[in-house]
């Protein structure tokens, strides 16, 4: 079964060296890109089925037990997001390759994706907390290659940013490391669940915090996430895609996985959780309102939304986790829609401006539709996806008894409805607008666009028909969180 | 001798903090370059008091703990990529606008000169 778990992490890698190898023959990288990620997705899918029939499954790299080796841990909410994060990567290779740009024009677009696919199974199948740091670094190495691909200005200087802020969170990182090993003397996370609840309160406080700063840069948590919506947007339009709905969801994993795992519900820091889950909701939902442009208003959404994650963890409850699982797939989805649909506005119109764009509703309808159905979903309207993972949330709070922030959620969502419909009005509505000429692509590579945008649309439909047993594979996950005893038995048991 | 460590590390890393609050790319990268060394060495003094060379003596017991050696070594390889990354990124900067400080940001900018507008100031020029 090593093949199962170690092949996410190999495959892409493989890939991507022979991807090196053949730079030359772009059509050569795009079959390498594609097949790798199918076959991944296809390992992941098989990996979940498993996972959840048998229970974790590990894997020691060098046959090196725990906590001696590196070990390999693939649980259920590693599995899910495993599948999810695969599933965007494929059909966000696909839209790449229709869209002109980043993808036509270097060489390395395709091994940075793959290696970008490697670091973020690595992340979410590690059972070791160096090894998530590397994981870490592999991820954003490539992610700070593939949102500086252009060479412009303006990307270079929110890559900049990015960059630098990065690696503050990744110092902060190898401190947070050393901090650990001096207290416990092991870095294995099932090692380190027995061991961090014998330090006493002041360590132990200092290094939840402490970790939850540096996956909280990650996640983009108020008050760091002032980074994201000014990097994200510059990228080429399917880079944005993937990393707003992949990077900030892994340091969003990182953070359930650290505090469910290491720090037990009564050795949390008060209600510290829940009060900035709810600042990251309101502060995200606000700056999206003041932007005028649509990717810059959907970068604040995922601060927004992070908070609702944060939210569902903040209240440790096996109900709220279950809600916080569920809805890490449905954003990962929707939000990744949305971003490739965007970029399909602003690659016929040359912009995605509110104040330019108008009309493109009529000038093609199918676009409008596509940015409709996910848009509902993000605001959390009936009967889509969006409203099950909302649902389930508020349902957890009422449940905890943590009214006020189920009542920040709920205004959040409104406000977000507005959001979305101030994109509506001001691109979709008005009088037809041609586009330039020299921007119209041929029909072929529209419709691979197209394609892949729209069959992220009926996954996400798809999640919301399928919701009653997507929720209870979320509420078995959430149990695996809770009682850690599983975690630790399959790493350390054998 | 631990002690010793720890102040040099401490050391490090209050230089680096202070450079990359600077203005200037280049001030930046090194500042980040002496955060990563400071933060190296807390890494090793993070094993506990040293020893033998690890694996190089017979005695076990007396071996320094060879772990924290093994990531720390990662973790330069690590620094040392994202560095030159940045070194490149920085060249490319100071190719596109001919200076090398940090450029302010965007929506900054679109503050500060809505702002003038209100007072009915020009809006031409901004700060740089």
């Amino acid at each position: 079964m090593t093949i199962l778990v170690a092949g996410p992490i190999l495959l892409p890698l493989l890939g991507a060296a022979l991807s090196i190898g053949v730079g030359r023959s772009r059509t050569a990288q795009r079959l390498i890109g594609v097949v790798t990620l199918s076959g991944v997705t296809v390992l992941s899918v098989l990996l979940l089925l498993r996972v959840d029939d048998r229970g974790i499954t590990t894997v020691n790299a060098g046959g090196w037990e725990a906590p001696v080796g590196i070990t390999l841990v693939a649980d259920r909410l590693a599995a899910i997001m495993l599948v999810v994060a695969m599933v965007m990567l494929l059909a966000v290779v696909v839209y790449a390759i229709g869209q002109p740009g980043a993808e036509d024009e270097h060489v390395g677009f395709h091994p940075v994706y793959l290696i970008l696919a490697a670091g973020i199974a690595l992340a979410f199948l590690t059972g070791d907390l160096f090894n998530l740091f590397v994981a870490f670094e592999v991820m954003l190495m490539a992610s700070y290659v593939l949102l500086t691909l252009g060479g412009r200005p303006d990307q270079v200087r929110s890559g900049m940013t990015y960059v630098v802020i990065s690696l503050i969170a990744s110092t902060l990182f190898l401190i947070a490391l050393a901090a650990v090993y001096a207290a416990t003397g092991t870095l294995n996370l099932a090692d380190l669940s027995t061991k961090i609840p014998e330090l006493p309160t002041g360590v132990r406080s200092g290094l939840s915090v402490l970790l939850i700063v540096v996956f909280g840069i990650k996640a983009a948590i108020f008050p760091l996430f002032f980074w994201l919506p000014d990097s994200y947007p510059t990228a080429p339009s399917p880079v944005t895609a993937v990393f707003a709905g992949l990077l900030t969801k892994v340091g969003v994993y990182a953070l359930i996985r650290s505090q469910t795992l290491l720090f037990p519900a009564d050795t949390q820091p008060g209600n510290l959780l829940l009060v900035v889950a709810g600042l990251t909701m309101v502060v995200g939902v606000l700056g999206a309102i003041t932007q005028n442009d649509i990717k810059r208003i959907l970068s604040f959404h995922i601060v927004s939304q992070i908070g609702y994650m944060i939210m569902g963890l903040g209240l440790f409850t096996a109900a709220g986790l279950a809600g916080v699982v569920f809805y890490v797939v449905h954003h990962i989805v929707v939000k990744t829609t949305l971003f490739l649909v965007a970029g399909l506005i602003e690659q016929r119109d040359g912009t995605s401006d509110l104040s330019k764009l108008s009309g493109v509703a009529r000038l093609e309808p199918l676009l409008g539709v596509l940015f409709l159905l996910p848009a509902l979903s993000l605001a959390g309207i009936p009967p889509f996806s969006g409203f099950v993972a909302k649902l389930a949330l508020v349902d957890a709070g009422v449940g905890a008894q943590s009214y006020v922030i189920v009542a920040v959620s709920l205004a959040v969502s409104l406000l977000t409805l507005y959001s979305m419909t101030k994109i509506w009005a001001s691109a979709f509505w008005g009088p037809r607008q041609d586009p330039p000429a020299d921007r119209v692509i041929s029909g072929r590579r529209r419709s691979l666009m197209i394609g892949s945008t729209a069959s992220l649309v009926i996954v996400s439909l798809g999640i919301s028909v399928a919701a009653g047993p997507l929720f209870d594979l979320a509420e078995r996950a959430a149990g695996d969180l809770i009682d850690t005893n599983n975690y630790v038995e399959a790493v350390m048991g054998r | 001798m631990t002690l010793l460590l720890v102040v040099t590390a401490g050391f490090l890393c209050a230089c680096g903090t202070y450079l990359v609050l600077g203005r200037q790319l280049s001030r930046v990268i090194i500042g980040i370059g002496l955060l990563g060394h400071g933060v190296n060495i807390l890494l090793v003094s993070s094993g506990g008091d040293g020893g033998d060379p690890a694996f190089a003596g017979g005695d076990s017991e007396q071996f320094a703990d060879p772990l924290p050696q093994a990531l720390v070594l990662t973790a330069i390889v690590i620094t040392f990529g994202a560095i030159a990354f940045l070194l490149a990124l920085a060249y490319r900067s100071w190719r596109i606008t001919d200076n090398d400080r940090v450029e302010n940001d965007v929506e900054d900018n679109r503050i500060r000169r809505a702002v003038r507008r209100s007072e009915g100031l020009d809006d031409e020029r901004v700060e740089r």
